[in-house]
């Protein structure tokens, strides 16, 4: 078969931006069968598979689309499944421009393969027509107790289980999937997709105890001690938002991207039938870059938002988000102020009237511009305060997205657990191997906020390291 | 799901429950909170450990109908189930060491008051008892804490019960009269702890509060129960509830509080419409 040599990849069928912005169903609908196998025959199969070192968990490339353009797209699922606990998440959330799809040899003169588009085809396929349960592997009579139920848990826990151990997996909130049940909206990763990626380690046999916060209602120590586990995976995940330390932030229509996210995600406040409140805000700023900004952005405008802003101290070329989602938030109309950089947040206040009820709420947020000075150590170039440069902006709510630091219960209740000046806890990288025995940690409970993939590569990492671990035992 | 074993009203507002949450009894302590949802789609809302027993494995609890949530939580009975009931959360009360606690309560903040007051009379610490609630019908736990109090004051905003005023006035009165408390903890509305702080700041008398502003996680993830405390900002579900009640910002912390006053109201007549028409 001559390979496909179109230089641009096959276009992701979505949802047009006027009508998208108004709804929460997913944005990009998939590939349909003919044009996943057109893409994949765009695939060269290169021999030394340059793409599967950009995965951070080694997917099997070049096969997977091997049998794709062979039309076997189970095959291509268990080749994925082999490798990667939640296919069908990662081909939506995985940034592949910076992974897999980035040292694609058809990129240099074009469009890489689109590897992430096919990942999500051959997951959806196999979720749509392959209604058999994986089989249950036979127990190994090992226990290992997985600490929350995000990427990084999942993805430890899958491998763990497909080995045959007896995986139990904490979760403190009500549902398990951790930022990708609570941080990412529904019209970029469906809960439905999540839901089934959880049932089926369940059918490997994990247990999943939800409403249980280890370091409260249960410590590592009790895990490790009279409840009869032998090793423990922390992937307790993000902690605590960070906010900028501004005038103004404890206005009422001042959120965190969390918790925004999680009233809207999490609790449903988008629908009629949650009993969970969100300012249904006119007009709204989004402070930071990241996707997390984008995806608040966004999901400011789907519930109702008139004008969104995105406030981003540094340039176009820095904004850290993915260049998709980017593109995707402005298509459907946010704004991007760039080189700017919040001083103040504004408040109403009725000087007449102590008790008048408008008092506290968000009227504006007030910016100053900036420019771009000389590179750091790092090589990035720092924002730097235009004098004189105020202005403001009009809004009813603002919404902080810079970040968080890790999560502080399970260091502040679990003695020779230790953590760096970030908090994050201090683990070998090779393996995952904390500073107790027995136990590993990954995903930002370690690095702090990044992305889904990297936690799912580090739950894998310390997967293969306690195996190796217990077997030693 | 959680089972509910018991239940009781303490008043027409005021409701207790034993919760059967085996787990979270286990790790309780007075101070701490949980978060329940009623069932499917309902919000998740913290509620403070108003007792505890480890044998049975139920945790109690006692709320006020306030909203559309708690209206909910009113109509449920013993042998039914809530959808989850995760806990023990936040840090426990401070009470090592302490040997004199004047303990101010006002109104179902009595509740959370009354197993601090158990475990230090069971510390042997003297224990001083001062609550308060609007008028008479609104009384709740006098008897239990009659029982771990050296002294008990009751007050009444109109004199229907006990003494006629507010907690503070009685509470200064004991300051003044040379009682040497280690310590003045005090729980209840944001409006009374800020009065109760305003009394004891100009004696110096280490005053403590249990803050309860609004939350979704309570694990340290959102944010959303944001309080400043001496010009820093803190997260009231894992650095606290109890904080310093002389670095509060009260006046900010009651802004806050009123954010979903609207939608409150909208959504508690919704409730009670659904429950009148489920009766019809």
């Amino acid at each position: 078969m001559a390979a496909n040599m179109n230089p641009k990849k096959n276009p992701m069928p979505s949802q047009p931006p006027e009508v998208r912005a108004h709804n929460f169903n997913e944005v990009a609908l998939g590939y349909t069968k003919d044009a996943a196998m057109d893409e994949a025959m765009r695939c060269l199969g290169c021999k030394h598979m340059p793409c599967v070192s950009g995965c951070p968990v080694n997917i099997h490339i070049p096969d997977f689309i091997t049998k794709i353009k062979e039309g076997d797209f189970e095959g291509a699922y268990q080749i994925i499944a082999q490798s990667s606990s939640l296919p069908a998440v990662c081909g939506r959330v995985c940034p592949q421009e910076n992974q897999c799809e980035k040292h694609c040899v058809r990129g240099i003169k074009g469009e890489p393969v689109g590897i992430g588009r096919l990942e999500r085809f051959v997951a959806d396929w196999h979720n749509t027509y392959v209604q058999e349960p994986p089989k249950c592997p036979v127990s190994n009579g090992h226990k290992v107790a997985v600490i929350g139920a995000g990427p990084a848990g999942l993805a430890c826990a899958g491998d763990l289980a497909k080995k045959g151990y007896q995986v139990t997996i904490f979760e403190a909130l009500h549902m398990p999937g951790g930022v990708l049940v609570y941080g990412i909206p529904e019209f970029r990763l469906p809960k439905s997709i999540v839901e089934k990626e959880v049932d089926t380690l369940r059918a490997l046999g994990v247990k999943i105890e939800t409403n249980v916060v280890i370091g409260k209602t249960i410590t590592t120590d009790e895990l490790l001690g009279e409840m009869g586990f032998e090793a423990v995976f922390i992937g307790s995940g993000a902690g605590l938002p960070r906010f900028m330390g501004i005038p103004g932030e404890s206005l009422k229509g001042v959120y965190s991207a969390n918790e925004y996210l999680t009233r809207s995600n999490l609790m449903k406040a988008y629908r009629e039938d949650s009993s969970t409140p969100i300012m249904k805000s006119r007009r709204v700023a989004v402070v930071g870059g990241g996707n997390v900004a984008m995806d608040a952005a966004r999901t400011a405008l789907r519930l109702g938002a008139e004008k969104v802003y995105i406030v981003y101290r540094r340039s176009m070329e820095e904004l850290p988000a993915r260049h998709e989602e980017v593109e995707h938030a402005v298509e459907e109309g946010v704004e991007l102020l760039l080189l700017t950089n919040p001083t103040e947040i504004l408040g109403y206040n009725n000087p007449e009237d102590k008790r008048d009820p408008q008092n506290g709420f968000v009227t504006g947020i007030r910016c100053t511009k900036m420019e771009l000075g000389e590179p750091d150590e790092r090589g990035r170039r720092s924002p730097v305060e235009i004098p004189n440069s105020f202005f403001t902006v009009e809004v009813d709510a603002v919404i902080m997205a810079i970040g968080t630091s890790p999560n502080p219960l399970i260091k502040k209740t679990t003695t020779g657990l230790e953590v760096n000046a970030r908090g994050g806890i201090i683990v070998q990288e090779e393996t995952g191997a904390t500073t107790m025995e027995g136990v590993y940690a990954g995903g930002d409970a370690v690095t702090g906020a990044a992305t889904v993939i990297l936690a799912m590569g580090a739950g894998k990492t310390a997967a293969s390291a306690i195996d190796i671990y217990l077997q030693g035992n | 799901m959680y089972k509910i074993i018991y239940k009781k009203c303490l008043n027409d507002f005021v409701i207790m429950m034993d919760v059967e949450a085996p787990l979270v009894a286990r790790k309780a302590e007075p101070g701490q909170f949980i978060i329940l949802r009623v069932d499917e789609n309902g919000e998740r809302i913290p509620l403070t450990i108003a007792g505890f027993d480890q044998k049975q494995g139920t945790v109690r609890i006692i709320f006020q109908v306030v909203g559309a949530t708690t209206k909910k939580l009113s109509h449920k009975n013993a042998g039914d189930y809530l959808s989850d009931f995760v806990g023990p959360l936040g840090t426990p009360t401070h009470t090592e060491g302490l040997k004199k606690v004047c303990i101010v309560g006002g109104g179902v903040g009595c509740a959370i008051a009354l197993p601090v007051a158990q475990k230090l009379h069971a510390m042997g610490c003297e224990v001083h008892g001062i609550i308060g609630f609007r008028s008479k019908d609104l009384l709740i736990l006098e008897d239990e804490f009659r029982a771990c109090c050296n002294q008990l004051t009751v007050m009444t905003d109109d004199g229907s019960y006990g003494r006629q005023g507010v907690v503070t006035l009685p509470l200064e009165e004991a300051i003044q009269a040379g009682e040497a408390y280690d310590e003045v903890l005090a729980i209840g509305p944001l409006i009374m702890m800020k009065f109760v702080v305003a009394t004891t700041k100009p004696y110096q008398v280490k005053t403590i509060v249990s803050m309860n502003p609004i939350m979704i996680d309570g694990t340290g993830m959102c944010g959303g129960c944001r309080l400043t405390v001496g010009g820093e900002t803190k997260f009231a579900c894992v650095d606290g509830p109890d904080f310093d009640g002389f670095s509060v910002d009260f006046d900010e912390a009651m802004q806050r509080g009123s954010i979903y006053n609207n939608y409150e109201r909208h959504a508690y007549s919704e409730t009670c419409n659904l429950f009148t028409k489920e009766v019809e």
